[in-house]
């Protein structure tokens, strides 16, 4: 009798140890995964920020102080808690400088979020920057970096609408952007996004003090 | 005892008589996913590095005490929880490359090598083989990985680390980033590791044949 379970306990543990084993097992994963992302979130949550400050000050040249906006049905009205639609930039002297607006649409693989300049007096769209994509490495991302291609957002007018052309270099209107070489579908993208974002934001976004119903001054 | 002599042994092999890459042809999907510069194989590989060393030292020590019946189970939640651990730390401390490679970091989890050495060899060997076993197949792994980036990005992009080589008149083999690109290189770096363990296989034989 003492020999059945001795000789058969190494085989088949009971069950409750099974249980107790991936419980604590659990557990203690629990335990390092919380504890991995109490000691990151901080960091990860200033580098976000850090990057959309970063890209807010690349696409509005002069712009020091932000100011994160919502639309409430009539007006901009300052964002609280909630995530701004879109940030005023003042230069350091308190003057206004411009609009930044974020927007977002269909890419060549995934969405693609980016974010805009823009100056409503002169209705012109002043620095571009994506700031999240997933397209072709070497081709389709090439919107992230390519100098030529960035620098046409530096003063594109939004009237009547912002137009891709090819190959017309230098010669091109005020409101024609040259697509990239072998990324036509990313930089058809990106002036869609400019163009849909700018239709919902245009009448919205005034000089401050042009009745947009803004405290302040 | 021999500790210290095998332990070296265990470590060695995972370079090149058994990598896991080049030989054992484990881990594709990284290896061909996010080999497109230099500066993202070898942060996969830090990764990859890292979940299997912690993994094995874990699974190593806890050999004993984890019911055979519930193993497996248990592997993958200490491997998953390594995971999120690195995953964290590479989006706080470098979130430019934690944002090119996506997707791929959670994919450790399933990356064959290292359920495959907590199963073949962490389970059943003491803590310092294991940690040298580990070690040697996430550095061998990392070789591959660096191999194939170097080589894709300085192919396909005309740079290495980002820094361009052959300056502006090079005319990029775009090829060699995308997709294919990654088929391509693993297949011509397979072969040339045929042919060198062909060519050491000959000579050996050689050898014996002209001694006896």
């Amino acid at each position: 009798m003492s020999a059945g379970p001795a000789s058969t306990e190494p085989a088949a543990p009971p069950s409750w140890r099974l249980v107790v084993t991936l419980a604590a097992a659990g557990l203690l994963s629990g335990l390092a995964i919380v504890s991995a992302y109490e000691l990151t979130l901080p960091r990860i949550t200033a580098n976000k920020a850090e990057r959309l400050r970063q890209a807010v000050f690349e696409v509005l040249p002069g712009a020091k102080e932000l100011t994160p906006l919502l639309w409430d049905g009539q007006h901009l009205a300052p964002a609280g808690k909630e995530e701004p639609a879109v940030y005023e930039a003042a230069d350091s002297t308190g003057a206004f400088v411009g609009y930044a607006v974020p927007g977002e649409g269909a890419g060549f693989q995934d969405n693609i979020k980016l974010i805009y300049g823009y100056k409503p007096g002169e209705k012109k769209i002043v620095g571009m920057q994506v700031l999240e994509s997933r397209e072709t490495p070497g081709l389709g991302d090439r919107i992230l970096k390519d100098k030529h291609f960035l620098g046409q957002f530096r003063d594109l007018s939004v009237e009547p609408s912002i137009m891709l052309v090819k190959g017309k270099g230098e010669n091109r209107a005020s409101n024609e952007v040259d697509a990239i070489t072998g990324a036509t579908i990313s930089s058809t993208a990106v002036v869609k996004i400019l163009n849909t974002t700018n239709a919902t934001w245009f009448n919205r976004l005034l000089e401050p003090g042009d009745a947009s119903g803004e405290g302040g001054s | 005892m021999q500790e210290p002599g095998q332990a070296y042994a265990e470590f060695v092999k995972g370079l090149w008589k058994e990598n896991p890459v080049f030989v054992a042809v484990l881990g594709m999907c990284p290896t061909l996913a996010v080999t497109n510069s230099a500066v993202n194989a070898l942060a996969m590989s830090a990764a990859t590095f890292f979940v299997l060393v912690g993994s094995s030292f874990l699974i190593s020590l806890l050999r004993n005490v984890i019911p055979r019946q519930v193993r497996i189970s248990s592997y993958i939640i200490v491997i998953a929880t390594f995971v999120t651990v690195a995953d964290f730390t590479l989006e706080a401390l470098a979130p430019d490359v934690h944002r090119e490679l996506g997707a791929f970091i959670a994919l450790i989890v399933v990356n064959c090598i290292i359920l495959g050495r907590q199963e073949a060899f962490a389970s059943k060997n003491r803590l310092l083989p294991s940690l040298a076993d580990a070690a040697g197949m996430g550095l061998g792994f990392g070789l591959a990985l660096f191999a194939l980036g170097s080589l894709r990005e300085i192919l396909g992009n005309g740079s290495f680390f980002g820094i361009s080589l052959f300056g502006p008149h090079f005319e990029p083999w775009v090829i060699m980033i995308l997709p294919p690109g990654g088929f391509l290189m693993l297949g011509a770096l397979l072969l040339v590791f045929g042919v060198v363990k062909q060519k050491r296989l000959e000579a050996s034989r050689e050898r014996e044949r002209k001694a006896a």
